[in-house]
């Protein structure tokens, strides 16, 4: 077979993709060291838009706001890594049970319906149940959507281990629980550990269904630089975004290679 | 089905695959649930009771040895399990690793380990908490040949160390042969025949289980009648003569089998052949011929200097031993 890059027009094709999605990363990365005000001005190389972003009139706003999302992230990604835990099993490890093809759409749905959707449904749900909008609001929702995301690795990792290994540890005297615990669970680590990676990094930088559900007064990282963008773009939000850019690629490297790591006990 | 085996004994299901043997060990090792019937261990009830209350200890097909641990960890499992202290559960599996010539391994991870070496850390797991039973699941059929004959050797002098009953599943004729004590000859879910390997093979019971054992001629016969085990019987050709027969088997169209190996070259012999075709075997010669009604029939001789080999297309008369032909059941 022919390497794909003997196609005539391929390498255009490759690089209008490439900066298409990426000159917009690359230039704000690059104008969060401006020294300059102007957001479209080069003015030299500076680190001043990262101290205002910790030490500027912002600070405290933004602040809070990423204390929040670590917060939301952290319990939202953890719940929903317990959750995924235990439908993987179920799913992969409980043989065939009624409603087996349902309960696995029901998981995977947040994938397929839009956000917005999820957003309004969601926002109508808690009106009418009568939750007041905030951190718990937010949370609810986050964990809703982040379970396809923590799933989607447990549970490829999970159909990789034979099942023979529960069986011997059954074999060899152990409960249903050691046996889950002491040779299922290890196995499973890295898939678990990748799950809540992802489902963190969707946590922190979603905006819609937060943006919906929050309430007033109360902000994550997202809708704080999107409340700021509104009175016009300063490069401390340039400054913030390269951040939380930083994190995702750390986050997803982490994924990666943990999986990665996880391959070799497999 | 009715299956009982002896306390201490190397017992052997053997049966092609997808005949129930696998089946049957998973039951006795609580892995499947019994929809009828009982099974017993040393007459207590275990039907109903989990793998983990079974004492009962299996070597899987594939080992399942847990990758995340450690061969002296793996080994451990079943004691740490039970609750024995370390200092006592570390000393037992230096000694099972001992017995399986591993002990130097003994901190190395099953990923590092050769199959064959795998195959033993398996064998000292299961055997480590002391079962009364041991249940192998086709243990040495991932191994190579050469090993899997040196390995047939030691699992029976541990078997007899131990002391342990040994439970083994193959589809293997000749690792049966070689190992049992007692062999359960299995097919579409039934047992067709249990006995000692000798029974097995010289006194199968129906055509099912001489034709699996060994290499067999299995020859349609006249049975006039049967007495006190002896059966009377036509070979096609009209060959009368008299030869044991199987239990339950009365006067009508029946078959015989009669071993290769048992039969010679001698012109007073019974059965008239065509010689077809002569395979060089080394040890032995296998003489493809042809009886006088056209069916197939193998003559193995033993490949000595003094054995006149015939050439393609000769007529012989074959000479069948005493014992060489055995009346079967359907």
């Amino acid at each position: 077979m022919r390497g794909v890059r003997h196609y005539p027009g391929f390498g255009a094709a490759a690089a209008a993709c490439l900066v298409l999605l990426y000159a917009p990363l690359i230039v704000v990365t690059a104008y969060s060291f401006n020294a300059s005000t102007s957001i479209t001005a080069w003015g030299g190389f500076s680190w001043r838009w990262y101290v205002d972003v910790f030490t500027g009139p912002e600070a405290g706003r933004f602040g809070l706001a990423a204390r929040n999302s670590l917060i939301i992230a952290s319990v939202a990604a953890t719940l929903a890594t317990l959750i995924a835990t235990a439908a993987a099993v179920a799913m992969i490890r409980g043989g065939a049970f009624r409603g087996r093809t349902v309960t696995y759409a029901l998981i995977n749905l947040p994938l397929l319906v839009p956000e917005m959707v999820i957003a309004v449904a969601s926002l109508i749900f808690f009106t009418l149940i009568g939750l007041p909008p905030g951190l718990l609001t937010i949370l609810i929702a986050h964990v809703t959507f982040c379970i396809p995301f923590a799933y989607l690795p447990i549970a490829a990792r999970l159909s990789g281990i034979e099942p023979g290994f529960e069986a011997a540890a059954r074999d060899l005297y152990a409960s249903r629980w050691q046996a889950f615990r002491l040779v299922l669970l290890p196995l499973l680590g890295p898939g678990i550990v990748s799950g809540f990676l992802l489902a963190f990094i969707i946590s922190l930088d979603d905006f819609i269904i937060t943006n919906f559900v929050k309430g007033a007064g109360m902000e994550t990282l997202p809708t704080a630089i999107y409340g700021s963008v509104k009175q016009g773009i300063k490069p401390n939000i340039m400054a913030i975004s390269t951040l939380m850019l930083l994190t995702s690629i750390a986050f997803v490297t982490l994924s990666y290679a943990v999986n990665r790591i996880g391959q070799k006990t497999r | 089905m009715t299956l009982d085996i002896a306390d201490r004994a190397f017992f052997t299901l053997l049966g092609p695959s997808g005949c129930g043997k696998t089946t049957l060990l998973r039951l006795i090792a609580g892995f499947e649930d019994l929809t009828a019937g009982e099974i017993a261990l040393f007459g207590q009830p275990i039907a109903g009771l989990p793998p983990d209350r079974r004492p009962v200890n299996t070597v899987f097909q594939n080992y399942a040895l847990f990758p995340h641990m450690t061969v002296a960890q793996n080994v451990e499992f079943g004691l740490r399990m039970k609750g024995v202290p370390e200092p006592q559960r570390r000393a037992r599996a230096v000694r099972m690793l001992e017995m399986v010539h591993l002990a130097d391994l003994a901190g190395r991870l099953p990923a590092e380990l050769s199959g064959g070496q795998q195959q033993r850390v398996a064998l000292a797991r299961a055997l480590a908490p002391g079962p009364r039973v041991l249940l192998l699941d086709e243990p040495l059929s991932a191994l190579d040949l050469k090993l899997r004959q040196a390995m047939r050797v030691e699992l029976k002098a541990i078997q007899e160390e131990t002391g342990i009953t040994f439970v083994f599943v193959t589809h293997d004729q000749e690792e049966a042969l070689s190992m049992s004590d007692s062999i359960a000859v299995m097919s579409a879910g039934r047992i067709q025949q249990v006995g000692t390997p000798r029974e097995i093979y010289e006194a199968p019971v129906n055509r099912f289980v001489a034709d699996f054992i060994g290499e067999t001629n299995l020859v349609p016969a006249e049975v006039e009648r049967v007495e006190c085990g002896t059966a009377r019987v036509v070979l096609p050709g009209g060959t009368a003569l008299a030869c044991p027969a199987a239990p339950g088997v009365g006067p009508g169209a029946h078959h015989v089998s009669i071993r290769p190996e048992r039969v010679t070259l001698s012109p007073a012999g019974e059965l008239a052949a065509t010689v077809e075709r002569v395979v060089y075997l080394g040890s032995d010669l296998q003489l493809m011929t042809r009886l006088a009604d056209g069916a197939p029939f193998a003559v193995r001789l033993q490949n000595a200097a003094r054995v006149a080999v015939p050439a393609p297309g000769a007529a012989v008369r074959l000479h069948l031993e005493e014992g060489a032909v055995r009346l079967l059941a359907d």
